[in-house]
């Protein structure tokens, strides 16, 4: 089949752009590790506290190392449980200092939900029967906007939380 | 090249699906107004009707009964055209089109009653009422009514005129049903055998991330079953319409090969955030996922090829100066060059989107929602749009009047006005993290929620315009469909040039191209079914009440 001069370069052109973008995404995801996330484990959706990252206790804000940080949470509808405060009422705000390192932990006990953490790079599909998990640096203080990102019901926009970074 | 000319009753059997796109377009563009204010903050639907309610009945009326109606209906009259009907492929038109009505009318009943707020995703574990799956069900066995109607005209055709190449509109309507008929055997296996037995209770759990990537195998060969009549117009329509010849017939062939093959193989770049897929499964579908930029670049080249080619014949000699002799003033060109212009911003979007990483920022932010209105709502539908100011006139036999074409052009200006204001108001509101599919909220309400409700009121400027232009245009419809006065308009099929090559017989080798495209499809899609089905956690028992119903 006969092909046009400048339609071969505009072929070869497109073609070798388009390598090149492939070569980058590629090189990010398989030695720079940056892929989204997957993790391919199970819970049981209707018994989420079986793993004892769900556990009540183990809801919320947890510093495992210095500056390292772990967040547990479990969505429903329509709320994200962040665990309780000392004086029993529930959690609302993460807070944690600039450039720590925070790894977001999150399942579903009823539907499809989302976790974005507005304005970063957080953002994750929450399924009933998997764990989403996302590791960030957090680079910018300020007030960050959790919200659901994914339809869950007629009270999707009420489901929202707060992460700060001092 | 031979033409058919229409019957009456085969005139009536297409206009039956122009009557229900353009009521879609209506009742769907309505629903997409209310969105748009509600979003703004300033005002609350009447008669305590759910944000949700309206969301679904827009996306599923416009994303899959006005585009399925209009392409079926389109496309049943491009096969009239260069192949020809039977009665007997009437009558089986005629049932594709029931069929098709009885599911919208089924599932409609449902979403307007509050029993399948699902938007037209229908994510499990929400559950809908059954009859609204059934609904969907009939829709697709009504479209593949059509597909198998639209290869038995092929067929039909190529036995009487043994030897010769097919029509090329044919050629590519057949290519589109095959790739459309591939894709929902996905939904349907998952809705008939999924979900519908979990709905009305006969399995007590659903697979949710089965059910999720079996639509999403659907949902981006959805998004090219869409634009595949946009490019049929654009390679064999336009040509005709600005007085020039088709490009090429083999490239344009090829074009649409390619696309078959790489639209289906495709869907988990939509799932890219999802926590129960490898990583490097999703990676080589995004792979393949980009392979469909090189029937894109094609199809750019041979469309300015034939401008240029076009505009030089008629006497324009300097670089860009045959870009002038373009027929702007002609509604029929100029609606789908507007909609050709929207292609590249909405294409470069389709790249972000679908990049392994980069997703991650807009990933169901409403920059998506943003996206999806520049490429379907723009390209597709001005596109559409320019179509139907010939067909319809020539279905009716009426004339596109001087005055129905100026209205055309202020409406395709006011189309173009409308989706710049809202879907760059959406692209931006989803760069800094605002969501999509969520009716007004204020959340915690720091400065970041005040910014986006900022770009929500542009949204409802958009809207407002958006609809001013859905207004005229039904106004258009039913004017060419109508009051128009009685003449003949052309059906425009562009022939190829003199002296053209000939196409290479392997591209009608149907085995080929659909056997390559069967192993993509096994390649990409095998070993993580095998993974999902293995490591599949506990199922999920169906949730009524996050929906609303009791």
């Amino acid at each position: 089949m006969h092909l046009h001069k400048y339609e071969k370069v505009w072929i070869v052109f497109g073609l070798a752009s388009l390598v090149l973008f492939l070569l980058i995404i590629g090189f990010a995801a398989f030695w720079k590790g940056t892929h989204p996330q997957s993790h391919i484990e199970t819970i049981d959706p209707q018994n989420v506290e079986a793993n004892e990252s769900f556990q009540p206790d183990n809801l919320g804000l947890t510093e495992v190392a210095d500056g390292k940080y772990v967040v547990n949470m479990v969505a429903s509808a329509f709320n994200y449980d962040f665990g309780t405060e000392e004086d029993g009422t529930a959690t609302k705000t993460i807070r944690v200092p600039k450039g720590s390192t925070v790894l977001f932990q999150v399942t579903s006990k009823d539907v499809v939900h989302g976790f974005q953490v507005a304005g970063t790079n957080v953002n994750m599909m929450v399924e009933p029967g998997h764990i989403s998990r996302f590791e960030s640096v957090m680079k910018n203080d300020g007030e960050f906007t959790v919200v659901c990102n994914e339809y869950c019901g007629i009270g999707h926009h009420l489901m929202f939380g707060t992460v700060e970074v001092y | 090249m031979e033409l058919f000319n229409f019957s009456k009753k085969e005139s009536r059997l297409y206009m039956a699906f122009m009557h229900v796109t353009f009521i879609s377009l209506l009742v769907g563009g309505l629903m997409g107004l209310l969105q748009t204010l509600v979003r703004s903050g300033k005002y609350t639907l009447p008669f305590n009707i759910d944000y949700y309610t309206i969301l679904t009945t827009h996306g599923v009326i416009l994303g899959l009964v006005l585009t399925t109606f209009f392409i079926v209906g389109f496309q049943f009259s491009l096969m009239g055209k260069t192949v020809g009907i039977s009665d007997k492929q009437l009558m089986w038109g005629w049932i594709s089109f029931w069929v098709m009505l009885v599911g919208t009318v089924l599932s409609a009943w449902m979403i307007l009653t509050g029993e399948a707020s699902v938007l037209y995703t229908f994510y499990t574990p929400l559950r809908a009422h059954p009859i609204f799956y059934i609904g969907l069900t009939l829709v697709i066995v009504g479209s593949w009514i059509a597909a198998f109607t639209n290869f038995r005209q092929l067929y039909v055709w190529k036995k009487a005129h043994k030897g010769e190449k097919s029509p090329l509109l044919a050629f590519m309507v057949v290519i589109n049903m095959i790739m459309w008929f591939v894709a929902t055997l996905g939904v349907a296996y998952s809705v008939i055998v999924l979900i519908l037995p979990w709905s009305l209770g006969y399995v007590a759990t659903v697979n949710v991330l089965l059910t999720r990537t079996l639509f999403w195998y659907f949902g981006h060969p959805l998004v090219y079953f869409w634009l595949l009549p946009a490019y049929m117009a654009w390679y064999a329509i336009i040509p005709k319409i600005i007085g020039g010849k088709l490009f090429s017939d083999p490239l344009a062939r090829l074009a649409f090969i390619l696309l078959l093959m790489f639209s289906i193989p495709v869907g988990f770049h939509h799932q890219l955030t999802e926590p129960g897929i490898d990583p490097t499964w999703k990676f080589i579908q995004v792979v393949l996922t980009f392979m469909v930029v090189i029937p894109s670049l094609m199809t750019a080249f041979s469309l300015f090829a034939t401008f240029e080619i076009t505009g030089r014949r008629k006497g324009y000699k300097s670089l860009f100066g045959w870009f002038k002799k373009l027929p702007w003033k002609d509604v029929r060109f100029l609606a789908p060059f507007v909609g050709m212009v929207a292609f590249i911003p909405g294409g470069a979007g389709g790249i972000i989107n679908a990049s392994h990483q980069v997703n991650s920022l807009v990933h169901n932010t409403i920059w998506i929602t943003g996206h999806f209105h520049l490429t379907v709502a723009t390209t597709v539908i001005l596109t559409f749009f320019g179509i139907a100011y010939w067909l319809i006139p020539h279905l009716t036999g009426r004339r596109l009047t001087p005055s129905l074409n100026k209205l055309g052009i202020i409406q395709t200006f006011i189309w173009a006005i409308g989706m710049t204001i809202m879907s760059t108001s959406m692209h931006i509101q989803g760069l800094i993290g605002g969501p999509r599919r969520s009716a007004f909220s204020e959340y915690a309400g720091g400065d970041q929620v005040s910014t986006w409700i900022s770009y929500q009121m542009w949204q409802a400027v958009g809207g407002i315009i958006l609809f001013v232009g859905i207004l005229l245009m039904f106004y258009i419809f039913i004017q060419l469909a109508f009051f128009a006065p009685r003449g003949y308009e052309e059906y425009p099929i562009a022939e190829e040039e003199v002296d053209a090559e000939k196409s290479p017989k392997i591209l009608e080798n149907w085995y080929i191209w659909i056997g390559i495209t069967i192993a993509l499809i096994l390649f990409a899609y095998t070993i993580p079914m095998i993974d999902i089905i293995k490591h599949s956690p506990p199922g999920s028992i169906p949730f009524d009440w996050p929906i609303g119903r009791s």
